[in-house]
């Protein structure tokens, strides 16, 4: 079977933003970008589905601007076949990033796509759902676990109470945390291999997508900042200071 | 204008979390109605009944719903939509997973995550793990929205008295079914709604050694957390994992032990009021957060706690 990844292009996990003096948004320029690091979780889990002798071609997806073909070729280098970048300068919000993604999948005919269940830079945890929903397919969000059977996919997902195991009917979507795998790195012959392997460009207008944006951000700004760092010599002292300067005992 | 709250619940009993979602409701203003759709769930539509500022109480009764899977429940949400302004979950598991579902199918933008209220169209929410915070404003008919547990203290459980209603159920779609879960047993409180919470890190080196947090925990009514290299390691179970793309909370106390502090880390935590940093490295990041630091060896620290605390409660 055939299987879709969505990766984004996101600052680093180990970058601290800055907020811009402006309000206008978080500092971008010369700052390193990698892979979502859901994503990369999602690469590794169609890799090990094709490894398996499950899936049979693995496309990775990326919006945005030339440069997400960075991040494409981190997917082509960890084991997928081949990429579709969506090319566009325009601020792409989670519900137009759905809709590319079915246009994508109604063109490429998956029986599985998967997604990571939040992007670090926006924290939206939407598009694996809203893809699902566009498509009329099933959905398994936060899989921690996952096996193929058959027309049917087992997923374990991590709720608030704990595990729940879900069975979907396939086609389905499904959105990866943090316990699923453990992503490999690229070996340099793969990244030398990757360079090769095709990537298709596609625009949202030929696609007949509208991508324009439903939500207004009218300001971006820090949180206030917490005033802490003191110390305490003593157990004892801390119990003090609990009760009778905090009173949180 | 009338807001509808999707209750997060188990049939029995609603989640608390549904509380601060009525309270986001309330910030926005307009009338209230909370849907609980279930099995058997008319306790749990008698507590919404009962919460303060609800005016209505719609219950969806189907066989479907016993599990809330998200496909299911979202048709039935769909349905029901048209005659709101603004539809909200709880930012839990629960809602994450159904309502974008819910917003794609409306053809709608969600606004996930929301602190706060600024007007019934705009909203702040946090980005890059609460590293910053944005003011956005909705120009959809419907409001979809998720709402940050933590942002908004809770409506109260008892004082109000809405009208049950019943509504038909939509039935179930076939596209998934529930198989089963593995709930963790506890008797302490939920980490979401806990007063106080102390969580463990990778100092704690072993499951095993959480015995210590859990008997300062049954001290100081606490709920136990982790951090996710704790999680990661094995440690503990999922469902204890505080942090960016675990659970947001915001106790009264949080004592924080062994953990060095990762953004993801503060993310999760840094809104709780007291902050109580143990950790023997005097450089981790966590005691820039913590009111209280006490650097040192865990294994010696918590023991001598948990006897101090034993002590003065007699």
């Amino acid at each position: 079977m055939k299987v879709l990844v969505a990766v984004k292009r996101v600052i680093d996990y180990n970058v601290k933003i800055r907020v811009k003096a402006d309000k206008t948004g978080v500092e971008t320029a010369n700052v390193k970008m990698s892979m979502n690091p859901f994503d990369e979780i999602g690469v590794e889990e169609a890799v090990r589905l094709k490894e398996a002798g499950t899936a049979t071609e693995i496309v990775a997806v990326s919006m945005g601007p030339q440069a997400c073909q960075e991040t494409i070729r981190t997917a082509l280098a960890m084991g997928a076949d081949r990429g579709i970048h969506v090319l566009t300068e325009a601020e792409l919000q989670p519900l137009a990033v759905a809709k590319l993604l079915k246009a994508l999948c109604d063109k490429e005919q998956p029986r599985l796509a998967i997604l990571g269940k939040q992007a670090i830079d926006d924290d939206s945890n939407q598009t694996g759902q809203m893809l699902a929903a566009l498509l009329g397919w099933s959905q398994a969000t936060f899989a921690s676990k996952l096996k193929i059977e058959g027309e049917k996919a087992l997923v374990t997902r991590e709720i608030d109470g704990g595990l729940e195991t879900v069975e979907l009917k396939l086609p389905a979507v499904m959105t990866t945390d943090l316990r699923l795998n453990e992503p490999r790195y690229a070996s340099l012959p793969n990244i030398m291999k990757a360079k090769k392997k095709p990537i298709d460009q596609v625009t949202p207008e030929a696609l007949g997508v509208d991508v324009a944006p439903r939500l207004v951000i009218l300001k971006t700004e820090e949180p206030p900042k917490r005033q802490g760092g003191k110390k305490v010599a003593s157990v004892q002292e801390l119990v003090d200071k609990l009760k009778n300067e905090a009173r949180v005992i | 204008m009338a807001l509808l709250v999707i209750a997060e619940h188990d049939n029995k009993s609603l989640k608390s979390a549904t509380l601060n979602t009525v309270a986001a409701a309330s910030a926005i203003g307009g009338e209230i109605h909370v849907l609980v759709a279930g099995a058997n769930a008319k306790p749990a539509a008698e507590a919404a009944a009962k919460v303060g500022g609800v005016a209505k109480v719609l219950l969806a009764e189907d066989a479907a719903y016993e599990h809330l899977l998200a496909e299911d429940l979202a048709a039935l949400v769909v349905k029901l939509a048209p005659q709101y302004s603004h539809v909200l979950a709880p930012a839990s598991a629960f809602g994450k997973n159904v309502m974008p579902r819910v917003a794609a199918l409306l053809d709608v933008a969600q606004i996930s995550d929301i602190s706060g209220v600024v007007s019934p169209d705009t909203f702040i929410r946090p980005i890059y793990a609460g590293n910053a915070l944005v003011t956005v404003q909705s120009e959809d008919k419907i409001k979809v929205i998720t709402v940050r547990g933590t942002g908004f203290p809770a409506a109260p459980a008892e004082g109000g008295s809405a009208s049950i209603e019943t509504v038909p159920g939509a039935g179930s779609a076939g596209l998934s079914r529930y198989v089963g879960a593995e709930l963790s047993k506890s008797e302490r409180p939920e980490l979401t709604s806990a007063r106080v919470i102390v969580s463990g890190g990778r100092g704690m080196q072993s499951g095993d050694n959480f015995k210590l947090l859990e008997s300062l925990a049954d001290k100081l009514g606490a709920a136990v957390g982790a951090s996710r290299a704790a999680v990661d390691a094995g440690f503990v179970p999922n469902d204890y994992q505080v942090g960016q793309t675990g659970k947001i909370v915001a106790p009264e106390l949080y004592i924080a032990v062994g953990i060095s502090g990762a953004i993801q880390h503060l993310a999760g935590m840094k809104d709780s009021k007291v902050i109580v940093a143990i950790n023997k490295d005097e450089e981790a990041p966590i005691f820039q957060v913590a009111d209280y630091g006490i650097v040192g060896d865990l294994f010696k620290i918590v023991p001598e706690l948990d006897a101090e605390l034993a002590k003065r409660q007699g």
